[in-house]
């Protein structure tokens, strides 16, 4: 692609200190995000996909500043947020906002929808009163609520419709890029389908830019056009979509498409199984991350960390696996 | 299962029709609806009755009465109770019926400037040390923990031997001792409400701290601060009544319950009426609060929402 990114990140990372000892001074840190770096365009979906506690959540977070990176960059529109004073962030928040996982605790139980869609418009002086109503309105009609809904309150709503609500408060300041942090993996399956249906049309129609963190793989590959996978708060493979799943190139991402349940049960196919727990992230591996766990361990993966880098046309991995110039991946299979 | 398949025939986008829809009519504030909560509980209402009995007995003192608190009349003294004094006449020949309904404006009104002080200063200090942690919630939590380490009405004793013994001096030490109970609530519940999720969500919109805090933070936390603030109402009653009965509160001839109660402490044989009535109301009133109090926690507390 050649078109500018909307979002690059560099380098991030974000280490939560381990305090200990009587005067709570940190005795270590966990690596929840070390160095990771993507880009994304405008008008895609960039899935990030990982197992729990592989960062994914923590880069969502650490990308809009919600917890502060520890390091790296992060340039929206070639302006580099991490280093932005509290209030120009502010502001910055009207292009990039969120939506969050669990539909249950993240609406005000104390506002009516009315407020909680309003108030988003309040803080960026965005039309007088009468605007926000009827754009909160308009937004509710949006989502597939109605107009009326907006004299009630969260706890009168289903978890689905919370949820739209939680879309809702994320599209109506209009933004470029949301931030989707596990948005249905609170609901019911029957209810996940509709959420992601609209989101994705809500994409399409509003021309939005979505980074989607799940940690379910149909529902990533059902929504994004390009998919990034996490390990131990590294990413170790970026790829669009149809690329990843016709031929994944890290060995993490091959065992865990092999997981994926196949609606066909006559289709045997092989399923490989990993040995072993994620390793800590205060005490990650050293070398490749994933060695610990890796059916195809080399010896330099347990001293070499490998580097991301493109190993087809916009497909990256980080593996030592494809060091030569010819892809040597398929020789090894 | 398969949430990825296009289902574009899908009731997309209406809304879930198979999840029911809550009973409740819309536009139920969580306020409305506590206060249908509230209602319903029987001793709750026994509270409000006993309590508006005696606001409206403070408020209208002098038209229930023929005589004035502080007159005194050798002739009469420790008359039991009759038709002409309801409940007696105390070791001076005063009226008790009088000084008990001129002594509840008093109660009420030390209730209600110490429970209010407490809260006003108590709740600004736990905002301040929950919200922003570190050093400063150090420094106030400290302080907090050293003031409750005294017993409360030794505490209380103290601040009033410092500032001299007077109605006013009393209801400023009652405040004091009762601002901990306050700042310790509200500090916790800033804490615990500083990490949920719609906080972090509001903070992704854009909003400024302070929005954050008294938009947020606050509204969520006044729930407990309310039903504490009621609770405090009926020993802040108690307090004042306590210091009174040791001198150390309001000064004669000011008809205060506790004052009342140990000035006739020696009649107790010979003239029960004379310590029965103070004693009688100082409990009604505390109970009254209580009973509101805990009807107040049960309809504010979000787990005994079905």
């Amino acid at each position: 692609m050649t078109v500018k990114p909307l979002l690059e990140v560099k380098h991030l990372k974000k280490y939560f200190p381990i305090k200990g000892g009587v005067f709570g001074r940190p005795v270590g840190e966990v690596k929840a995000v070390n160095d990771v770096s993507f880009e994304v365009y405008e008008g895609e979906v960039l899935g990030i996909v990982g197992e729990s506690g592989c960062g994914k959540s923590t880069t969502g977070k650490a990308l809009l500043r919600l917890t502060e990176p520890s390091d790296g960059e992060v340039l929206f529109e070639g302006r580099d947020v991490t280093k932005m004073s509290s209030e120009e962030m502010r502001k910055m928040r009207r292009d990039m906002q969120m939506i969050f996982q669990d539909p249950y605790a993240s609406l005000n139980p104390r506002h009516n929808v009315g407020k909680i869609l309003g108030e988003p418009l309040l803080v960026h002086g965005i039309g007088d009163k009468k605007d926000r109503a009827e754009k909160v309105k308009e937004i509710l009609e949006i989502v597939g609520l109605s107009g009326d809904h907006a004299s009630r309150y969260p706890h009168q709503f289903s978890g689905g419709q919370r949820q739209r609500i939680g879309i809702a408060r994320a599209l109506i300041v209009r933004p470029k890029l949301i931030v989707c942090d596990e948005p249905v993996s609170a609901l019911d399956v029957s209810v996940q389908s509709q959420i992601l249906n609209l989101m994705e049309d809500l994409q399409e129609e509003f021309k939005l830019t979505y980074i989607f963190i799940a940690h379910d793989l149909s529902v990533v590959k059902h929504i994004s056009h390009r998919i990034g996978v996490m390990y131990l708060g590294k990413m170790v493979e970026l790829s669009s979509k149809d690329n990843l799943y016709r031929e994944p190139l890290h060995p993490y991402t091959q065992s865990l498409m092999s997981a994926v349940p196949e609606p066909d049960p006559d289709l045997k196919k092989e399923r490989i199984i990993l040995e072993g727990d994620v390793p800590s992230p205060s005490n990650p591996p050293s070398g490749c991350p994933f060695h610990t766990r890796c059916p195809k361990v080399m010896d330099m993966c347990k001293t070499d960390v490998p580097e991301f880098r493109e190993i087809r046309d916009s497909h990256f991995a980080a593996c030592h696996l494809y060091n030569e110039e010819e892809p040597a991946g398929q020789q090894i299979k | 299962m398969e949430p990825t398949s296009p289902s574009k025939n899908s009731p997309f986008p209406g809304p879930e029709h198979q999840e029911p829809q809550t009973s409740v009519p819309a536009a139920a504030s969580p306020w409305k609806e506590a206060f249908r909560q509230l209602i319903k509980n029987k001793l709750a209402i026994v509270g409000m009755i006993i309590i508006g009995f005696f606001i409206f007995i403070a408020i209208f003192a002098p038209l229930l009465t023929t005589y004035t608190y502080q007159a005194m009349s050798a002739a009469d003294r420790l008359q039991p109770p009759s038709s002409t004094h309801w409940f007696g006449t105390d070791d001076l020949g005063r009226d008790i019926f009088t000084r008990i309904v001129y002594g509840a404006r008093i109660s009420l009104m030390v209730g209600f400037f110490a429970v209010i002080g407490a809260l006003f200063f108590g709740s600004l200090l736990g905002i301040i040390a929950g919200y922003f942690g570190r050093w400063i919630d150090m420094i106030i939590s400290r302080i907090f923990d050293i003031m409750l380490a005294f017993p409360s009405i030794l505490l209380a004793i103290a601040i009033v031997a410092i500032l001299g013994p007077s109605l006013q001096n009393a209801l400023i030490a009652i405040a004091i001792i009762n601002i901990p109970i306050f700042g310790r609530l509200v500090r916790s519940k800033v804490i615990s409400i500083r990490e949920e999720e719609y906080i972090l969500a509001a903070k992704a919109q854009g909003m400024k701290s302070g929005r954050i805090l008294f938009h947020h933070v606050l509204p969520n936390s006044t729930a407990p601060i309310i039903v504490q603030a009621t609770l405090g109402f009926g020993t802040a009653i108690l307090e004042a009544a306590a210091l009174g009965f040791l001198g150390l509160g309001a000064q004669p001839p000011t008809p205060e319950w506790g004052r009342m109660l140990s000035d006739s402490r020696q009649y107790i044989q010979s003239a029960p009426w004379t310590v029965l009535f103070p004693g009688l109301s100082i409990m009604l009133v505390v109970l009254g609060f209580n009973m509101i109090g805990d009807g107040l926690r049960d309809a504010l507390d979000p787990k005994m929402k079905s």
